[in-house]
């Protein structure tokens, strides 16, 4: 079916003609309609025999891949792992406030106590506060601690009541948080 | 007078005895109970099945499986301010969901659930129907348009112009639609010689009108969505455009109301379907089974509705005038003419 007429545009190689089918006359316009809705009923029942697709929420969670970026931890020495145990890992530097775009983490340091020390460097984090309200989850915190202090915990349930709650504590980071949040294989 | 009566060779529907009032009563009691129960079992079905068909669950929370959503759903209606806009004709607002309630309700009586009946409820005859009038489906066709003044008058008395767009457009919607729906159902008519919906179901006993009729069980089937505002043919409430309508100002009862009316539509026009195209109360069994065989027609035809509705996406309304105009209308035109050629040829 094409144009009898010259092609008087010169079309480029990359273009391609529109393939119309003919004009269906009156007969044929009936049957397609009919055929195209037994179609579409046949496509919404195949739809219902496939079965649902819902994750019921707060009963059933959506897991999380294991790089998932949600709520932060601060992490303390381990002794399976450390040799040590008890000293908290961050020493107080700040950086990763410095590297907080959103300006949601506040640190303030203090001297260690030599007899009792709080953690492994000659400082602490004596005020350690994270704005979860502010925080983007970006996880440049994670990046720019020097010690792997701070990460990145599983946990995406942050809602709360009041703006001010969202304010994390030194002793909630710290703190084994619950583990609610189911996690995905790897490659899953 | 018996020339009169001999000149009219045989009535077009003849009912023949007298129910007992109590009967009558009991009957009227039963059907109007068993109708009403439908109302919110579709409501949650619909719900169900168009999660069901979007690969979702639908209400699940409320009682087991979801099943007192409806219940929910009007409690919380119930609940509700009785509000009318400062613009509104007040009268006329509060009485067009009336309108379309009690039309919708007083069609359902027609339709049939069995054969009528000797073996003496009350010592005499019954049916097992609310009325079987003469005229029968033309019952179901008056009140129908009694019940468009529902939408029409609720549209108009709302002082809203969303109200009375979706209004409007109802009003030409109905008007179309009724003309296919009732001319399709004229070679039913032709061919079974009654406008009685039981007589009509006992000429079906050999076989099903639907079979002779497919024709007319098309139409009449893309003439019912349209009757009762479904998808596709629902740009009487066009969420997506009109808000809701003719009931965009309505709200609690009067709201609820409407949706009831809209229902119980759906339900009568199955019913309908069922007597006149699928063989009524006809189906193996014992005579017992005859009513439970009409409901399970009944909600075959409904989980029709409810199937088209997940399917099919809503016409333009000039798309909707055009098929109802020129394609429907000819098409039930054409088919009642093939059928009274046949019907005087055989």
């Amino acid at each position: 079916m094409s144009d009898p007429r010259p092609n008087r545009y010169q079309l480029g190689p990359d273009v391609v003609e529109v393939q119309r089918a003919p004009e269906p006359g009156v007969g044929r316009s009936f049957y397609r309609a009919f055929r195209e809705t037994l179609r579409g009923l046949k496509t919404t029942l195949g739809r219902f025999a496939e079965g649902t697709v819902t994750i019921q929420y707060p009963e059933e969670k959506t897991p999380v891949y294991p790089r998932f970026r949600g709520r932060h931890k601060l992490h303390k020495f381990e002794a399976e792992i450390d040799g040590t145990a008890g000293l908290e890992k961050c020493v107080g530097c700040s950086l990763c406030a410095a590297a907080c775009p959103a300006d949601c983490i506040r640190v303030v340091a203090a001297d260690n106590d030599p007899e009792n020390p709080t953690s492994a460097g000659e400082r602490y984090a004596a005020v350690y506060e994270i704005n979860l309200a502010r925080c983007i989850f970006c996880g440049y915190c994670e990046l720019a601690c020097p010690f792997d202090a701070i990460t990145l915990g599983h946990d995406y349930e942050l809602s709360d009541y009041n703006r001010s709650d969202l304010i994390f504590t030194k002793d909630m980071l710290l703190d084994e948080p619950a583990e609610r949040t189911p996690l995905r294989r790897e490659g899953e | 007078m018996t020339a009169a009566a001999a000149t009219i060779a045989a009535p077009v529907a003849e009912v023949g005895f007298n129910e007992p009032v109590l009967a009558q009563i009991l009957i009227a009691v039963i059907v109007f109970a068993v109708m009403l129960q439908l109302v919110p079992m579709l409501l949650i079905a619909e719900r169900k099945l168009l999660g069901r068909f979007q690969g979702r669950y639908g209400p699940n929370r409320v009682g087991p499986f979801g099943a007192l959503q409806p219940l929910v759903d009007i409690v919380k209606l119930a609940a509700k301010e009785d509000f009318a806009p400062r613009t509104a004709s007040k009268a006329v607002f509060v009485i067009a969901p009336v309108i379309a309630l009690f039309t919708a309700i007083a069609t359902t009586a027609i339709i049939p659930f069995g054969d009528t009946r000797s073996d003496g409820l009350f010592g005499a005859d019954y049916g097992l129907y609310g009325i079987d009038v003469s005229i029968g489906i033309l019952y179901a066709f008056a009140f129908g348009a009694i019940a468009f003044y529902g939408l029409m008058l609720g549209g108009w008395a709302s002082g809203s112009k969303y109200s009375f767009l979706g209004a409007m457009r109802s009003a030409a919607q109905l008007i179309s639609y009724e003309l296919a729906a009732g001319l399709s159902l004229i070679g039913v008519v032709m061919m079974s010689g009654s406008l009685s919906l039981t007589a009509i179901v006992r000429e079906q006993s050999d076989m099903w009108f639907v079979v002779p009729q497919f024709a007319g069980f098309l139409i009449f089937t893309i003439a019912s969505f349209a009757e009762t505002n479904r998808a596709p043919f629902d740009l009487v409430e066009a969420d997506a455009e009109l808000v809701a309508g003719y009931q965009t100002e309505y709200g609690g009862m009067r709201f609820a109301s409407f949706m009831m009316a809209e229902y119980m539509n759906m339900i009568t026009f199955s019913g309908i379907a069922t007597a006149m195209f699928l063989g009524g109360w006809h189906g193996p069994g014992p005579g017992w089974l005859d009513p439970f065989w009409v409901l399970a027609k009944m909600i075959g035809f409904l989980i029709l509705f409810i199937w088209v509705r997940a399917t099919l996406p809503r016409l333009r309304y000039d798309q909707l005038m055009s098929f109802g105009w020129k394609v429907l209308v000819p098409l039930a035109t054409l088919n009642l003419v093939v059928t009274a050629i046949l019907v005087v040829a055989l």
